[in-house]
């Protein structure tokens, strides 16, 4: 369990983290999301008490970081997957880990095993791929079989069996009863492996919700529809008791509707309608509006937000 | 706050179920790997495996190891073949071997500086503080490792040196050194220089930087001596004298009693003076890891 408690960490006028307050929970996954710069790494640095915290606090199971005894056992990290001298081997680099911690050295072999990095153990790791170093990063966030376990971004760079193989590694993890903390900036990556949600936006928590509930609330569905007798149109709508909403452009959308009835109901009148489409708004669209407001937040509160649509490309997600 | 953002439940809704959360409070997943409480040793030996698991080590102390050798037998062999009976007569054949340590003490404090500002260079930092947040400790053991391989390295290779050279010389009329001249010239000198290299890793750890903590350190070791040499000005002939006495090679030949001065440091006084000031800035550095961020 790790508790953030009005966590804020300021540099100079800049606020990187703004009074955070939740809890990341043993035995699911939770996932930390924001967009670049929203401070997911500098709270995931204050937990590791890497840096200070300008206010509040942050303890794992009640304690702090440097209060740990037996830190990679307790909580295991992959922070940058480059944060690697380059010019020591894989195997090394996990051995003056492992001595630090009192880990035997033939976990080293177990765990450069289990993310597959076996074959180049012995090569030096600036040789090595974006991907194989995130895989050593995550061979050394195992090393102390830890019961708390934080990866930030830890997809970056990895091929699609990495990405598949890290998502099972999470889940498989959490379903051991370990504390799981993963950050992403990818809507779509969390809805795969996250059971709760985290979401921050400059450095400020937007939502702390399980998964399912976000869903719920934010996969918004809607019909659209364009016709060039808009007037006429309206009126019937109106009549029939159904609301309708100007998008942009020509386009109207009926909010929670279904495509049928308002197909029937303009072919009844004679309204001619160039397109008549149901539509769903994917996680990842959710999650820009959502962090896209907290943006606009500071700057001017009246314009519309992200544009209807903006992450079409992820729809489905 | 726009007009279209949708409700979101608040952290407050959700805490309770996880307070109730079944096996008490921090209930998780068991390791079975034996917890070790970590201390001091655990540090030093990860310390070592890093030390000697990189190439910068074995080439800074390579070349060390080849200067001070190859230019002290060198030194030797120019002066045993040169020499006339008067020529040497009653000095002590260990200060030939000043020239090899004043360059391969650069080595040592590229090795100094690299130890700990190689880390902040590639972000192991943040790595090595994770393993072990205790960041005094972390120090500490990087200093005590460091601190013997220099003392340990320059020890074997400048008694070497001073052994060879006095068989060289042997007959030559030159004055068989006293115990506590071999004592300065091997053992005196080695901690003077691993205890330069010390002060190079605490600034290292200071500056964050490898070149920049490099080039303050050359700085610092050749620096006062070339100014000096330069301090034509009468009125500055008290500056002069003081940075001639106390620069540092002047402050090396000390310990082969050949200084440049009668006046200035004496005997053991310049392992005294790089004690003090590696003591104070080793402070300044525990002082500003607890209070940075790493």
């Amino acid at each position: 369990m790790i508790e953030l408690e009005g966590l804020t960490k300021r540099y100079g006028e800049k606020v990187a983290v703004n009074n955070l307050t939740f809890s990341v929970r043993p035995g699911i996954v939770t996932g930390f999301l924001g967009p670049n710069g929203a401070g997911k790494s500098t709270t995931m640095r204050m937990i590791l008490g890497l840096d200070h915290p300008t206010a509040g606090d942050v303890r794992i199971d009640g304690r702090h970081y440097d209060q740990l005894k037996d830190p990679l056992t307790y909580i295991g990290a992959l922070l940058d997957a480059k944060a690697v001298h380059g010019g020591r081997s894989a195997f090394n680099h996990l051995l003056c880990l492992a001595q630090g911690n009192g880990i035997p050295t033939s976990r080293v072999h177990e765990v450069l095993d289990t993310v597959g990095l076996t074959a180049v153990a012995r090569k030096k790791a600036k040789g090595f791929s974006l991907g194989m170093g995130q895989r050593l990063g995550i061979a050394g966030a195992l090393l102390g079989d830890p019961r708390i376990l934080m990866f930030d971004e830890p997809v970056n760079g990895l091929d699609p069996e990495g990405i598949h193989w890290i998502r099972t590694l999470m889940k498989s993890l959490a379903a051991q009863g370990r504390t799981v903390f993963v950050s992403s900036h990818l809507m779509s990556e969390m809805a795969l492996t996250a059971e709760h949600l985290v979401v921050i936006g400059q450095g400020r928590l937007l939502a702390d919700t399980t998964m399912a509930d976000f869903i719920r609330q934010n996969s918004r569905s809607y019909v659209r529809i364009r016709t060039p007798q808009r007037e006429r149109l309206l009126d019937v709508l109106h009549e029939a008791g159904i609301t309708v909403v100007e998008a942009g452009g020509e386009a109207l959308e009926v909010e929670g509707g279904k495509a049928e009835p308002i197909g029937e109901l303009a072919s009844r009148h004679g309204i001619v309608l160039h397109e008549l489409s149901p539509q769903q708004a994917s996680l990842e669209e959710a999650f820009m509006r959502l962090t896209a407001e907290s943006v606009e937040y500071h700057a001017h509160s009246e314009t519309a937000s992200v544009p209807r649509d903006w992450g079409a490309d992820w729809k489905g997600a | 706050m726009s007009t279209h953002q949708p409700p979101m439940p608040q952290a407050a809704e959700a805490a309770p179920n996880w307070q109730a959360a079944p096996g008490g409070p921090y209930a998780g997943y068991t390791s079975p790997i034996p917890v070790v409480k970590t201390h001091l040793g655990h540090a030093l030996a990860s310390e070592w495996t890093k030390i000697k698991s990189v190439r910068s080590t074995m080439w800074t102390l390579g070349v060390f190891v080849l200067l001070v050798v190859g230019i002290g037998l060198l030194a030797g062999a120019v002066v045993s073949s040169n020499a006339s009976d008067s020529d040497m007569s009653g000095q002590s054949p260990l200060g030939l071997g000043f020239f090899g340590l004043l360059l391969g003490s650069m080595c040592i404090i590229t090795l100094g500086v690299l130890t700990t500002a190689s880390e902040y260079g590639t972000g192991m930092i943040r790595t090595t503080m994770t393993a072990c947040p205790s960041r005094g400790r972390v120090l500490a053991a990087k200093g005590i490792v460091f601190f013997v391989v220099a003392f340990v390295v320059t020890l074997a290779a400048s008694s070497f040196v001073a052994m060879t050279q006095v068989s060289m010389l042997d007959g030559t009329g030159i004055k068989d050194p006293s115990g506590a001249e071999w004592l300065k010239g091997t053992v005196g000198i080695s901690l003077y220089i691993a205890l330069l290299g010390l002060l190079s890793l605490v600034i290292g750890s200071i500056i964050r930087h490898s070149a920049g903590a490099i080039t303050i350190m050359i700085g610092l070791l050749l620096a006062p001596l070339v100014i000096a040499l330069f301090m034509f000005s009468q009125s500055l002939a008290d500056v002069r004298q003081a940075l001639l006495e106390y620069s540092i090679p002047n402050q090396l030949s000390v310990f082969y009693a050949n200084s440049l001065s009668d006046t200035g440091p004496s005997g053991w006084d310049p392992l005294w003076i790089v004690l003090g000031v590696t003591a104070a800035a080793y402070a300044g550095a525990h002082a500003l890891l607890q209070s940075r961020d790493v």
